[in-house]
């Protein structure tokens, strides 16, 4: 491992609230180890700016180990920064040069106002599962665990969907701003599995009309999401969701 | 010298065989008439696998439930990141498993120091709360013909955990979050999120109602129910460095100690072995790997403390498997607490490695060896991927170096058998309460225990609670919660007034240094009252030097940090007196001078056989021990051997 340090400039989008004008601005930070994670990088910032009696950023991160899916930031333009299957918070400062100019933005989507500085407001990912991501069972007595056996293969094909961390990555890094990837793991996750099967109809068709009442764009089909999601959901849910609706459709007798 | 009540708390279990307590107690509580459940409210704050289970399934019941949260959405509770699994008594792998096997287990494993009546709840409700999961579309892992997977965990010789790969955790937090959503959709769950909690509202002693700020906007508010549960997690980030996530903090549980309700066992904090060793001052937090790896992975020192020598370049007869060595029927899955000892053991002898020392190594060479790269990706390639992240280490070719980190707090809020505290109406689940892993919890059931009482008890016990007592309607301006708002925005108001020189950050990191060096992995008198006194004056510099820039009402993290802070400054101290009561080593708590001549932990039943719960006489001031005795009819305390 190289101890070097680096010496950056990160000009940051600053926003005081969803009502106010941003704007970039420049800052200078120097002697930063290249074992920092990204986060820690703008801790040290923030402990700068206090210092110098100026607001710190405010940026979402809560757990710091890639599963919560609470942190974002379009780094350089990327969502999650340059690394694959990483999130922003497992992002390392060996990834940078010294000397480099990095620009740190929220994440862009109108479904995804702006609180203050990098922090956006993703409330909406929360009322698409609540139109329909779920299994409509009570608490209670469910049959046993083994009642219902599911392939291995089947089971992994619905894990991988379930993988995903509702970061809002594959909204923030799609030119259209869909939330096609995110919609359609979950309906994935819960069409391969039996135990979703009952509510298949309803459930394709109330997240997608859910997904269009907030405001997120269409799929057309880049796959952009697919490069940026930390959690390397495969867009072959996107086709997924497009026979499930495809087929909900048809069927559909409400 | 402590101040002792003279009155035996009494924790409210039902009499009669342990194997039926909760069974019959179940028909003894009282009911809520289906039609009358709707016109009572819950207050349910956190939303993690507890509170989340909580929420959902007393909405499911028909009560109208507010549900709160400090993060963005209610899916990034810190119960997402549990990576290994979760344990229940199913024996389908019919290696001798059952229900009292797994309640022995976790009693022996928390060393005598939980409630035996809880433990046994718990081992009972495991199995239903695997088959809740899969019937919410939990992807547990499976075998090629379609049966659940299991796989072994320390503390156990059985093979009785669950898992999603390694992030089980994960999944069974969104199942949760999906029924809570689907509550939220129809309608019977109000949610907040972006809100914490800074107060409790209670009305002539009861619990009525909380104190929340909302932190996207700043603005307090006052919210009134019926009762008040209470799921905020543990208070690990007291070290400042632990594997919980940044915000994870003890202020509603502290409030909460200050409006009356008492702390128990604030001195059991577990010491997870296996994480990730710090790496710089600037380090913001731990990282675990899962203690699932040491079913395959290898812990070893060099036999010599100056060998220098690559990992790979040190052979076999060079290396000390030390946990192999000392403990040979349980191996390199003995539980946490004695992994945790035994790694500090070796590197306070000089053997550690890393450029620190204070690391050993976890090494899958035999396993990859043995299994092939392949099988060893399927079952853990999330966590050598993240692994290699943090460290730019490839975990495939080059041991693991790992140390052990703060991971998760036993303590908690005093409750009764019903999960209520002390205080009428306030009801603690899951990591926040204290009940049921004693001194040291064993891998794998801390999931299990927040599901069982989100989904199984707690549905049941506030029934009784709300059926025996009556209740007026509390409006939002009530003279209390207008008084409790007061409270809140002059704590607010003195933080923001400060205009000191240091930053939140800084009085935080000391904290954590001083709670770490004297309550951490060892504790002794002279360093616990040390910490005591260091904490003292830490407090009231943060007072007179603490800088927090902005407005109270609006979106400000610095103020949020800082009014966490400010709680872990008093809290910390309560663990010290704690650990300093506590004149024996048991679980997670080892005190040096309480120690066989081998280093072994040595526990004193007969003078510490007690639940110690402490209640607030004011910031500084001696809180007042109240014990509540504890007894094993049915697993006789033994010392606990894993030789």
């Amino acid at each position: 491992m190289s101890d070097e340090t680096l010496n950056l400039t990160l000009r940051v989008w600053r926003q005081d609230n969803s009502d106010s004008e941003g704007e970039f601005r420049d800052y200078k930070l120097s002697g930063v180890s290249t074992h920092m994670s990204f986060l820690e990088m703008l801790d040290v910032l923030n402990e700068q700016l206090i210092e110098a009696g100026e607001m710190p950023v405010a940026f979402d991160h809560d757990c710091r180990e890639g599963i919560c899916g609470m942190c974002s930031l379009m780094i350089n333009g990327q969502a999650h920064g340059p690394d694959n299957a990483t999130t922003t918070c497992q992002l390392h400062m060996r990834r940078f040069q010294d000397g480099d100019t990095i620009v740190i933005e929220p994440w862009r989507a109108a479904a995804f106002p702006v609180l203050r500085d990098l922090v956006v407001d993703r409330s909406a990912f929360d009322r698409i599962i609540q139109s329909g991501g779920y299994v409509s069972t009570n608490t209670g007595n469910a049959p046993d665990g083994n009642a219902i056996p599911i392939p291995g293969k089947v089971q992994e094909v619905a894990m991988d969907a379930a993988a995903c961390i509702g970061c809002g990555a594959c909204v923030a890094a799609c030119k259209n701003a869909s939330a096609m990837l995110f919609v359609s793991a979950k309906v994935s996750q819960l069409a391969v599995l039996p135990q979703g099967h009952a509510e298949r109809t309803g459930r394709v068709l109330n997240m997608v009309a859910q997904m269009d009442e907030e405001g997120f764009g269409h799929c057309t089909n880049t796959s952009e999401c697919e490069a940026a999601c930390p959690a390397e959901i495969s867009v072959s849910n996107i086709a997924r969701l497009n026979r499930e609706y495809v087929r909900a459709t048809l069927v559909n007798r409400d | 010298m402590v101040r002792v009540a003279s009155e035996i708390l009494n924790g409210r279990v039902p009499e009669g065989p342990v194997d039926q307590i909760w069974d019959k107690h179940r028909f003894n509580m009282k009911l809520v008439n289906p039609a009358n459940k709707r016109k009572f409210s819950v207050i349910v704050v956190g939303t993690g696998l507890a509170g989340g289970a909580a929420a959902a399934s007393m909405a499911e019941l028909g009560y109208h439930v507010k549900s709160f949260c400090y993060q963005d959405s209610p899916r990034r509770a810190h119960s997402i990141a549990a990576q290994g699994g979760i344990n229940a008594a199913k024996n389908y792998p019919n290696d001798g498993d059952s229900i009292w096997r797994l309640f022995y287990d976790t009693v022996k494993g928390g060393d005598y120091r939980a409630r035996e009546a809880n433990v046994y709840r718990l081992a009972q409700i495991s199995n239903n709360i695997i088959d809740q999961c899969v019937s919410q579309g939990v992807p547990f892992a499976r075998e090629y013909g379609g049966t659940l997977a299991n796989r072994s965990f320390g503390g156990a010789q059985v093979s009785r955990t669950f898992y999603c790969r390694g992030q089980t955790g994960q999944q069974l937090l969104l199942g949760a979050y999906q029924a809570l959503m689907r509550q939220v959709g129809l309608g019977k769950v109000e949610m907040f999120a972006r809100r914490e909690m800074l107060d409790l509202i209670t009305i002539d002693g009861v619990a009525r109602g909380i104190v929340v700020r909302n932190l996207s906007t700043g603005k307090l508010e006052a919210h009134t129910a019926d009762a008040v549960v209470l799921c905020t997690g543990g208070y690990g980030n007291v070290y400042y460095l632990s594997t919980n996530a940044k915000g994870c903090n003890v202020t509603a549980a502290w409030r909460c100690h200050k409006k009356g309700a008492y702390f128990a066992n604030p001195c059991y904090t577990q010491i997870h072995p296996t994480c990730i060793p710090v790496s710089g001052d600037y380090q913001s937090k731990l990282t675990l790997m899962s203690e699932s790896l040491r079913n395959d992975g290898r812990v070893w020192v060099p036999k010599n403390a100056d060998d220098s020598r690559r990992p790979s370049d040190i052979p076999e007869e060079d290396r000390d498997y030390y946990l192999e060595r000392r403990y040979p029927s349980f191996g390199n899955l003995v539980p946490r607490d004695v992994a945790s000892r035994a790694a500090k053991e070796r590197c306070d002898a000089g053997f550690g490695v890393n450029d620190s020392g204070l690391a050993v190594y976890l090494d899958f060479r035999d396993a990859i060896n043995r299994d092939g790269e392949d099988t060893i990706r399927k079952k853990y390639g999330n966590l050598f991927h993240m692994y290699h992240k943090i460290t730019a280490e490839d975990p495939y070719q080059v041991p693991m170096k790992i140390f052990p980190a703060v991971h998760y707090t036993m303590g908690g809020l005093w409750v009764d058998y019903q999960l209520m505290s002390n205080v009428p109406g306030l009801f603690v689940c899951g990591e926040a309460n204290f009940s049921d892993h004693g001194a040291n919890r064993l891998g794998a059931s801390a999931l299990m225990q927040g599901l069982s009482d989100g989904y199984f008890v707690i549905p049941y016990t506030i029934g009784d609670h709300l059926a025996r007592t009556k209740f007026e309607h509390i409006p939002e301006d009530h003279p209390e919660c207008l008084a409790a708002i007061q409270n809140a925005q002059s704590r607010i108001d003195q933080l923001m007034s400060v205009q000191g020189r240091r930053t939140v950050d800084s009085f935080h990191r000391e904290l954590g240094l001083i709670m770490w060096d004297h309550c951490g992995m060892a504790r002794n008198k002279t360093g616990l009252e040390t910490a005591i006194s260091q904490i003292r004056d830490l407090r009231e510099e943060f007072w007179k030097d603490v800088r927090v820039l902005g407005e109270g009402e609006s979106l400000n993290q610095s103020l949020e940090k800082a009014g966490r802070v400010a709680d872990f400054l008093e809290f910390g101290e309560i663990m010290c007196v704690d650990a300093l009561n506590r004149e024996e080593s048991c679980g997670g708590h080892f005190r040096e001078e309480h120690q066989t001549e081998d280093g072994e932990a040595k526990r004193n039943d007969e003078d510490y056989s007690y639940v110690a719960a402490w209640e607030f006489d004011g910031v500084g001031e001696e809180p007042t021990l109240h014990k509540e005795p504890l007894t094993f009819p049915n697993v006789p305390p033994t010392t606990r051997s894993y030789k």
